[in-house]
């Protein structure tokens, strides 16, 4: 955006917030609150799913970052080679026992907790966790006060530390706000998977599996009843959406 | 013979130089959040690791010492202690000049600080960072009214109620900032309960140490220097809350060190953490309590002359002391794998770093140049330096 049209753009939107949240609504440039009011078509989000994530460390490669690459693709992650401020939604952690020296490799992001403290400490409610368990920004309310990443216990927020240029239409971003993993709230509303499961699966490595917690009939609902599985930090009692298997 | 209270007279350099000194420092400040605004946080030395830098800092000294600047209009209009009622107007001022940099660095510290009005208009009731934005608000608008009740004399005889309810906003609210960190469970700095009345000492320490500073400039600039035992009565009273803020950041550490699961960021602060060891035991520690200490009860040093540098090393330690809570507690990593050594390309399992940059320092210092700057105007425009320093009148 040139210098002009950014400023337009932040005078567009100062007036916009001083009329109100009707005028935001109003606004036509509203991705998230669309894709978070989100009804596939003609039915709403429904508190009866529970989207969740099976990770099964010992299918995950050493080294791999086949899922990291989707999520940068999918969400337009280029970076500006600075790896302090540039945003990780997915990341892969090296976990290296003491005691044993095991080492167990997995991708961290954000792991839509139940009881998420990001939308607990968020003053303004941007921080949000929809009826089907996915904890999400709302871009157009976050003024950027960063207490949620400080609140978060897997460190899955980053902050936009600079202008963004191509953000991708179905994934919006927006320098001096947070945002983390969206579960591909896009795709999922289309009935796809997210990008890093696809990606993981069409490698062939399939240590990713997808679905709805809540239903017993689903591949993950299975896997939980059948496999042992863990969360991280289970101390804090999130009953997060992600779990771990082989940890 | 009751006090006369007086507007800040004379046009002369007294007033200019420092109003214009402040006034160009606050212009700094907001140039610099404004730069910040443009180019984004990356200018600064705060990252995805190290969220909250030096605004804060400077924020959260400003907001508590604010609370705690009122102790002296306490102390005369709640405990009667009538030989401070002299400087009870002046005690409201600075606490609410204070208050209003300690906020202007905060929202000027937002991702989007032109959504202010989000924040105003968009609570989320469980947040208590929500709730701190009525304390903060609610304060200023306490001690407005308070300081109405000692202006106007047909009202003076609600000052003791109006300072009541001032008096117990205060620890409302420095419960309420404490708890900002207090309710971070996920970061092991933060996770204790202890927190809170921590926050509430060190209000009560920095808030009369930047108070005595004043008194003392603002006596001066009015030609009515602080009689010696005033003096010796405000160093006497920040003795103690040194002594008592020493005394919980001593029980803080050793709660932590209680705690198995805490050890290692205790370790990290108190033995090998760089910077931030070196900040708490000789900044903190050492020139922030211990130096002050003797400065205020060692015969030799006078009250005249030593005690506003004491308050001035207070002040000195009182930042050092947030920055190893704000900054120290984030530097040192998140854990989410006890007992593992973890690693990956977004620094989990080592130390961040940050190097404050000069954008967010000038800020900072924009927002205590804001509150002096709130402070001298507001002396010049309504009566709130007394014609002397004893009153017979009490309460
Ligand atoms: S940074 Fe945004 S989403 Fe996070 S707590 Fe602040 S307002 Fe909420």
């Amino acid at each position: 955006m040139t210098e002009s049209a950014r400023l337009a753009d932040r005078y567009r939107r100062r007036f916009l917030a001083a009329v109100g949240v009707g005028a935001v609504l109003g606004s036509g440039a509203i991705r998230l609150v669309e894709l978070a009011a989100a009804k596939p078509d003609d039915q709403p989000v429904s508190g009866e799913v529970r989207w969740g994530m099976m990770i099964d460390t010992s299918k995950c490669a050493e080294g791999c970052t086949d899922c990291v690459d989707a999520c940068n693709d999918e969400h337009g992650l280029d970076g500006f080679g600075r790896p302090q401020t540039d945003a990780q939604w997915i990341r892969k952690l090296e976990v290296r026992e003491r005691a044993t020296g095991k080492v167990t490799s997995l991708p961290m992001l954000c792991q839509h907790c139940e009881h998420p403290p990001c939308v607990d400490v968020c003053p303004t409610g941007a921080s949000f966790r929809r009826a089907d368990g996915i904890v999400l920004v709302n871009k157009h309310t976050c003024i950027g006060c960063r207490y949620c990443m400080m609140a978060c216990p897997y460190k899955a927020r980053s902050f936009v530390h600079e202008n963004l240029t191509d953000q991708r239409p179905w994934s919006p971003r927006g320098k001096g706000t947070v945002e983390s993993c969206t579960f591909c709230v896009h795709r999922i509303d289309r009935d796809a998977r997210p990008a890093c499961v696809e990606a993981c699966s069409a490698a062939g490595h399939g240590a990713m599996v997808f679905g709805d917690l809540n239903d017993p009939d689903s591949d993950i609902a299975r896997r939980a009843r059948e496999v042992p599985s863990r969360q991280v930090r289970p101390d804090l009692d999130l009953n997060t959406g992600v779990r771990y298997e082989g940890i | 013979m009751n006090t006369r209270y007086e507007t800040l007279g004379g046009t002369g350099r007294g007033y200019y130089v420092p109003l214009i000194l402040l006034g160009a420092l606050a212009a700094a400040g907001l140039a610099a959040s404004h730069y910040m605004d443009v180019h984004g946080h990356v200018v600064t030395g705060m990252t995805n690791q190290v969220v909250w830098g030096m605004p804060h800092v400077f924020a959260v000294f400003l907001i508590l010492a604010a609370s705690g600047a009122l102790n002296v209009a306490s102390l005369s209009s709640v405990f009667g202690r009538g030989e401070y009622k002299p400087l009870a107007r002046l005690s409201g001022l600075v606490a609410v000049a204070l208050l209003v940099g300690g906020l202007a660095v905060l929202v000027l510290d937002l991702g989007r600080p032109d959504r202010l009005i989000v924040a105003m208009t968009t609570y989320n009731f469980k947040s208590i960072f929500a709730w701190n934005i009525f304390l903060y608000t609610g304060f200023l608008a306490v001690v407005a009214v308070y300081l109405w009740m000692m202006f106007e004399p047909r009202m003076n005889r609600h000052t003791k109620t109006a300072g009541t309810v001032a008096f117990a906003w205060r620890f409302i609210l420095t419960t309420g900032t404490g708890s900002i960190f207090g309710f971070l469970v996920a970061r092991q700095a933060y996770d204790a309960a202890i927190m809170a009345p921590m926050f509430i000492v060190m209000s009560l320490s920095f808030g009369t140490a930047v108070f005595i500073l004043v008194a003392v400039a603002a006596g001066r600039l009015a030609g009515r220097t602080l009689p010696d035992a005033m003096l010796a009565r405000l160093k006497r009273l920040l003795g103690l809350f040194v002594m008592a803020v020493l005394y919980f950041a001593l029980a803080y550490h050793l709660a932590n060190l209680y705690v198995t699961e805490h050890h290692g960021v205790e370790y990290f602060i108190l033995v090998d953490g760089g910077v931030y060891t070196a900040l708490f035991w000789l900044l903190q520690v050492g020139v922030g309590a211990l130096v002050p200490l003797a400065l205020i009860y060692l015969p030799r040093f006078s009250a005249r002359r030593w005690t506003p540098a004491a308050a001035a090393l207070v002040v000195v330690g009182g930042v050092a002391q947030l920055y190893v809570i704000i900054i120290g507690g984030q530097a040192y990593p998140l854990s989410m794998f006890p007992g593992a050594d973890v690693s990956s390309s977004f620094f989990d399992g080592v130390v961040a770093s940050y190097a404050p940059s000069l954008p967010e320092i000038v800020l900072g210092v924009g927002g205590i140049a804001l509150a002096l700057l709130v402070t001298l105007v507001g002396m010049r425009v309504l009566p709130f330096m007394p014609d002397r320093y004893v009153d017979g009148t009490g309460g």
